[in-house]
């Protein structure tokens, strides 16, 4: 039981996708202009990584070794396009706001990375869990970045105004404030590392 | 006229790294090296305009009067990731000089954002064959150019002194915030 | 189990099956959302229809019908009705002027052709600045608001260029981008929507044409 919970962990805080591999650079800078787009992108790339590590645990000894990395686009590409429309139906008004970067969670290195490291190895609740840990990590490194860009370029969280708005940065809404505050937040989270 | 709106747009205003977000992952990753970011602009330069091409075909003759626009993102990666393949084996028959120079780069080419990114947007903005090719190579220049000027920042970066907890992944990131804001200064030059 | 060897043939029969089973699956989720995702659309077209009428008993979407713009361009017009008395129109509009490109807008006319309200679709300006064109043009605050204004009579423009109307602070070309928006759909509808559309019998275009 311990070490189920461990793999849950591991993904969340010890080998975090963004903030430790930093990996899946682009939705995370793109996306996180607000708490809620941030954590849209983070539950939707998690989506896809829970069921795409259980499909390719499912048939990782089906597939010949030449063409796993082929195989393992395609199981992803299918679980990307059924998110696709069942937003498209569902949830529009997100949809429209992350936009291209829908997808494009196909080429999100964790995704196929994940597929490849842990569910071509290990059984299907353990991928499962993985792809738990994995995308709740994604989905916090996100909804964290969104929130703190949110605050300090539109003094809003959620879209509760917390400070007026004319105090707003509006600098951390547009392109260069993503890049400053990822770089802040990873160095403050190495620094945390370091002495623990 | 229009060709050049798209060129001076694409390179410039909304350039894909530092303002669409489009292929970090190789940004942070090649650009320690101006010799090494001047061989991943090459390399994308080529796959990047030779997929939206391709892409931009299947998706008008075949997807579309098929009524399976549904599939365009699975066929899309497929198209690009054998593509890259076919890439490395023909460089490696035809020229040798030109596979040591871009080979290594091909096979990080294919996880690269931008290329989907490109094909996708082309059919999304409904551009023409001719303008999607011109997109698709004008994206390709700013990708390179970023690449380049980012390089040579680093460069410049190894050889100072960073406090502890920015080396690394941090300090690039400040760096990329920075050109960002400059490219920033580009906005509005052009009407789309 | 063991896993499979990297024959030929096993490769392209894994490789196919996978793409077969992959199709035939989206192709089945294709089918059950396409009903929602299209009536996602009209809910979403209807309500900023909504926002920008007065309160109606007809169903606008069923009743669009094109006009075209000054420059050929066709733009999709939702008439809007009370008891089958007319009360105006809703019209998505456009403009390629923005600051970032594309400018989308639905735009309430009343039927002589004043504005009713608007709601903006669809943009892409600079949050903070362009951005505020979601409200600017409807907050009642020195020049700002277009609410009520005719454009055949008031001059609906920027005041950097001799108009009426305040441009939002530090978004000019954004805010030329929203009036260019709102003057194409006003300059359509008039030219040929609403000197067709009988206020009085309150008949809709087809019923004229019908008529004919």
């Amino acid at each position: 039981m311990k070490n189920k919970v461990g793999i849950i962990l591991n993904g969340l805080i010890k080998e975090n996708p963004t903030f430790v591999l930093v990996l899946g650079m682009c939705p995370t800078l793109a996306t996180t202009t607000s708490a809620i787009n941030g954590i849209g992108m983070g539950l939707a790339t998690a989506f896809v990584l829970i069921f795409s590590n259980m499909v390719i645990s499912l048939i990782k000894n089906l597939v010949p070794d030449n063409v796993r990395i082929p195989s393992f686009i395609v199981v992803i590409a299918t679980f990307v396009t059924i998110l696709e429309l069942v937003m498209q139906a569902y949830l529009p008004a997100l949809h429209e706001s992350l936009g291209l970067f829908i997808p494009l969670i196909v080429v999100n290195c964790i995704v196929l990375g994940r597929a490849e490291a842990f569910a071509s190895k290990n059984s299907v609740l353990d991928s499962a869990l993985d792809g738990i840990g994995m995308g709740l990590g994604f989905t916090f490194a996100l909804g964290l970045l969104g929130m703190i860009r949110e605050l300090l370029g539109a003094g809003t969280l959620f879209g509760l105004q917390i400070i007026p708005e004319d105090y707003g940065m509006l600098m951390f809404i547009l392109a260069p404030g993503a890049f400053v505050s990822l770089a802040y937040l990873i160095a403050i989270v190495n620094r945390i590392r370091k002495v623990s | 006229m229009i060709y050049i709106t798209i060129f001076i747009a694409a390179v410039f205003v909304n350039n894909i790294v530092l303002s669409q977000f489009l292929g970090i992952c190789p940004f942070l990753g090649v650009s320690k090296k101006i010799s090494t970011a001047l061989g991943m602009s090459g390399g994308v330069a080529f796959v990047l305009t030779l997929s939206t091409l391709i892409t931009w075909l299947i998706f008008r003759y075949l997807l579309e009067p098929f009524e399976l626009a549904f599939l365009q993102t699975i066929s899309f990666i497929l198209v690009i990731a054998a593509l890259v393949q076919l890439v490395e084996i023909i460089i490696k028959k035809i020229s040798q000089p030109l596979y040591q120079a871009l080979g290594v780069y091909l096979p990080l080419i294919s996880t690269n954002c931008a290329i989907l990114g490109v094909a996708i947007l082309v059919i999304q903005k409904e551009y023409n064959l001719l303008e999607s090719v011109v997109f698709a190579f004008s994206t390709a220049i700013g990708f390179g150019l970023a690449l380049v000027l980012f390089a040579g920042i680093r460069e410049q970066l190894s050889r100072t002194k960073i406090p502890k907890g920015m080396q690394g992944t941090p300090i690039a990131l400040l760096v990329a915030g920075l050109l960002a804001m400059a490219f920033m200064g580009f906005s509005g030059i052009v009407k789309l | 189990m063991k896993k499979l060897e990297s024959s030929f043939k096993n490769m392209v029969l894994v490789l196919g099956s996978i793409s077969i089973v992959a199709a035939a699956a989206l192709g089945w989720i294709n089918e059950l959302t396409s009903e929602p995702i299209r009536l996602a659309a009209i809910a979403r077209q209807e309500k900023a229809i909504r926002m920008v009428s007065p309160e109606f008993d007809n169903q606008p979407v069923e009743e669009q019908f094109e006009l075209i713009d000054y420059e050929g361009n066709s733009l999709i017009c939702f008439p809007v009705k009370k008891e089958g008395k007319l009360l105006g129109v809703a019209i998505e509009t456009f403009s390629m002027k923005g600051f970032n490109g594309e400018v989308r807008l639905m735009l309430g006319l009343k039927p002589d052709g004043s504005i009713n309200n608007y709601e903006v679709l669809k943009q892409s300006e600079t949050p903070g600045l362009g951005t505020q064109m979601t409200y600017w043009f409807k907050t009642d605050k020195n020049n700002q608001s277009i609410l009520n204004k005719d454009p055949g009579k008031d001059k609906v423009w920027v005041d950097k260029d001799g108009g009426d109307i305040d441009a939002i602070t530090a978004a000019t070309i954004t805010s030329r981008a929203f009036l260019d928006a709102v003057d194409r759909a006003y300059r359509a509808y008039m030219e040929h929507g609403g000197t067709v559309v009988d206020v009085v019998t309150t008949a809709t275009i087809e019923e004229k044409e019908a008529q004919k």
